[in-house]
């Protein structure tokens, strides 16, 4: 190694640090040589990140598995009342606003301000309708006392309504308690990474009306995206985990 | 004896005019900043604070174990003071020891780039580790925890009245922030390499936070979630782990050691990553095995994952997955092996000296190796039944955490302090601290060996008669390794001021690190350096230094 090029003195600092040597866009941080390297760091440490909400979310995923092999009748009682219909659509709901940011992230890279904006307020409103749909659903479980705590009644499983369903013991309809947590938890957790989601959104639409990502500054939109996506997928499992268990009795 | 130390000249030398240190003043300079090494000297205060509330609460054990009616607190006291002891040494102090002191300040320097890739998300994570600090000494003023570390459950969940929830919350918020420097380590060994610095020239160092970092993204959030469904478990019974609701005990320990058996590596691997530097430097050899060395910090981290019910044998779980977990316990000591053997392989035939850190790298040598033994009879199935919830476990762990860590973070803050400040502390006493430190440690914890292996059980107040010799040695030990843990508290902070000056690079050694000015610039490099030689080369620092005009401004 040349010495010079590490061997560090004032008078060498005054010289090349302080006046930046090539131009470079008001976006890239001072730490990073390029917009490159910015650009593959920002998206690698995203992916780092989702790697840890996937261990996050893990964690609940294995107590599902181990108490859906325990309790199994539990569970498809539990399972066959949820609404299967406000379920559905919220999943497509939930796809398609996956769509709308994939197509942000592409009006950013093509740098239409108008079209990103657009397709921003899309995600948003299609984020809040899913969360609409899973209030209504959730206040469906409060009326039938299905949340879990001291207002639970094991009624609905014990005596059902519904004639094709099958009853159940007393001391496995108690485990649908754990059933209905589970559907809580996994849910409330999802929820709240969209809550998390559309306030973000809400701060992307801020800044990209003054232009930000339009510029060749992509990388917030896209990791963005990456989460949204995130977000989506985990639905993509928790829908078929928690709606339609044996559904086809 | 020889040394390898060589300072400028104490007439006309002086800190360079311009240094993180100086570039701005203020609190808020600090309290804002995105400077990793700032960030770092954060984080070392922080730390610093509670290992002294953790070493005060150690002490009081070791005060009530003493005499062996429970004399000096209540028992239930007692429970609050060592569940107390251990969140605070495990997750306040272990945890972030070294990564987030010195790792935090090398790492980017040894890579060659200007910061972490993520400066912003960098102090977040020290904020967070505030916040998780506050939450737990909240805990602690409000009342206290008597959980134990380990927050077992149904204990933690239906039978305590205590601070959980608080006390967790804490440990929740302290998990994120070391997600966080996992997380910013990661893409910055993988993206911030600078030219040349190919992935086996890194430091041994840079490997093992690396495989460090693997462990925090992958193991913290599970015990993130964790805590979660415990605190959820407390406040609405929600029977998760609630057997009479067909909720399962055993899937919290699963979760739980998922996270705090991979995390014994968190707490082990930057201190091995701190020794190999140190041996290297101090014998002035390449490691030996570089390659195996890199190596067996991944093995460690992977085989890491998969040794967790090792904790669980005596908890009732399948007989025939106890033999896989204490056939794969027992693999872990292979890389672990080959990284003593591979630091004996250099300091064969060394030019060694006995440098302050070097003299901490053979206690934690001789420390680690014992823990490391003692932790194959744990391993082993009959064995374990004996000995654990004993003594004897405790020991194992203190030998290894303690013994290992603590003197891998002392060998590193002694070694890395002149780059830090600028000034060499005081070589005398540090020696003297060093070696008051390993003898005290030995007596403080060798006679717990003895204690559990004739069957004293940890956590509890009083024991019978007698014990009574072996606690007397233990707690003696332990006044001599607090006036070993005092003696640096008291000489760093007052080299800050009267320290020799130390240079650029006192040990002589090879790291990027050492190649530019004590302390670095707030942009570390003037240039981004171009790495054209392997790591540990001392023919290329020799021929380097020839030809370099030293110019400390």
């Amino acid at each position: 190694m040349d010495s010079q090029s590490i061997a560090t003195t004032p008078e060498e600092l005054d010289r090349s640090v302080l006046p930046h040597a090539h131009e470079h866009p008001a976006f890239l941080r001072h730490h990073f040589e390029d917009v490159g390297q910015q650009r593959e760091a920002a998206s690698f440490g995203m992916w780092v990140f989702l790697l840890t909400e996937v261990m996050f979310f893990g964690g609940l995923f294995c107590a599902y598995l181990i108490f859906r092999n325990w309790y199994h009748p539990a569970f498809v009682a539990g399972s066959n009342t949820l609404d299967i219909a406000l379920g559905t659509t919220n999943t497509a709901v939930l796809i398609c606003s996956s769509f709308t940011m994939a197509m942000a992230v592409y009006s950013a890279e093509i740098r239409r301000r108008g079209q990103l904006i657009l397709f921003l307020v899309l995600t948003i409103l299609l984020g809040s309708v899913f969360l609409g749909i899973k209030a209504v659903e959730y206040h469906q479980k409060y009326v039938e006392h299905h949340i879990p705590g001291p207002s639970f009644s094991i009624q609905d499983f014990v005596h059902p309504t519904n004639p094709k369903a099958i009853p159940l013991a007393p001391d496995m309809a108690e485990k649908t308690q754990l059933y209905f947590f589970l559907y809580f938890a996994m849910t409330g957790m999802h929820a709240l990474h969209m809550i998390i989601g559309i306030a973000l959104l809400f701060i992307m639409v801020a800044r990209a009306s003054k232009g930000a990502y339009t510029e060749g500054h992509v990388i917030p939109v896209e990791n963005f995206g990456l989460y949204w996506h995130f977000v989506d997928i985990v639905w993509i499992f928790l829908f078929p985990l928690l709606y339609l268990i044996s559904r086809y009795r | 004896m020889s040394t390898i130390v060589s300072l400028p000249d104490q007439a006309t030398a002086k800190l360079p005019a311009k240094s993180y240190l100086n570039q701005e003043y203020g609190l808020m300079s600090w309290l804002l900043t995105g400077d990793h090494k700032r960030i770092a000297i954060l984080y070392m205060i922080s730390i610093s604070f509670f290992f002294v509330i953790g070493g005060v609460l150690a002490g009081l054990i070791r005060l009530e174990l003493l005499t062996p009616p429970s004399d000096l607190m209540a028992t239930d006291t007692y429970n609050k003071v060592f569940s107390m002891h251990g969140i605070i040494m495990v997750f306040l102090f272990l945890v972030p020891s070294v990564p987030a002191t010195i790792g935090n300040f090398l790492i980017p320097l040894m890579v060659g780039a200007r910061d972490l890739a993520f400066p912003k998300i960098n102090l977040l994570s020290w904020y967070l580790y505030v916040g998780g600090g506050i939450f737990v000494l909240s805990a602690m003023v409000l009342g206290g925890v008597d959980t134990g570390w380990t927050f077992t459950t149904p204990l933690s969940t239906h039978y305590l009245n205590t601070h959980v929830v608080t006390a967790a919350m804490g440990i929740f918020l302290a998990g994120f922030s070391s997600i966080f420097t996992g997380l910013n380590f990661i893409v910055t060994v993988h993206r911030m390499r600078c030219p040349g610095m190919t992935w086996f020239r890194l430091p041994l160092f840079v490997w093992g936070h690396y495989a460090t970092s693997i462990i925090m993204i992958l193991g913290t959030p599970v015990l993130a979630i964790t805590l979660v469904l415990v605190a959820l478990e407390r406040t609405m019974s929600i029977g998760v782990f609630d057997p009479t609701k067909g909720g399962d005990p055993l899937l919290f320990q699963h979760l739980f050691w998922f996270y705090s058996h991979p995390a014994v590596y968190i707490m082990i691997l930057p201190g091995m990553a701190v020794i190999s530097e140190v041996i290297s430097t101090f014998s002035r050899k390449r490691v030996f095995g570089y390659t195996a060395v890199a190596f067996s910090s991944v093995a460690i981290a992977v085989f890491g994952f998969l040794v967790w019910e090792h904790h669980m044998f005596i908890m009732g779980v399948s007989q025939y997955s106890a033999l896989v977990f204490s056939l794969m316990t027992m693999l872990v000591a292979v890389p672990s092996a080959i990284k003593i053997f591979n630091w004996s392989m250099t300091l064969y035939k060394g030019s060694i000296t006995f440098e302050t850190p070097m003299l901490y790298a053979f206690g934690f040598i001789g420390l680690f190796t014992i823990g490391g033994l003692t932790g194959i009879f744990l391993a082993t199935l009959g064995m374990d039944i004996h000995l654990t919830e004993t003594y004897f476990i405790v020991a194992h762990f203190h030998f290894v955490m303690v013994g290992g860590m603590l003197m891998a973070y002392l060998a590193g803050v002694h070694f890395w302090w002149p780059k830090m400040t600028g000034r060499m502390y005081p070589e005398a006493i540090s020696k003297t601290a060093a070696v008051i430190t390993f003898i005290g440690f030995i007596v403080t914890f060798f006679p717990q060996f003895l204690l559990g292996y004739l069957g004293m059980p940890r956590r509890y107040a009083a024991y019978p008669a007698d014990f009574q010799v072996l606690n007397v040695f233990s707690t003696a030990g332990a006044s001599i390794l607090g006036i070993g843990y005092m003696l640096p508290m008291l000489y760093l902070p007052w080299s800050l001021i009267y320290g020799q000056i130390a240079g650029n690079n006192p040990w002589q050694a090879t790291g990027l690190e050492w190649q530019i000015q004590s302390p670095p610039l707030t942009e570390n490099f003037v240039e981004i350096p171009i790495m054209d030689h392997e790591a540990y080369d001392y023919e290329w620092l020799a021929n380097k230094t020839q030809h370099e005009v030293q110019t400390v401004g």
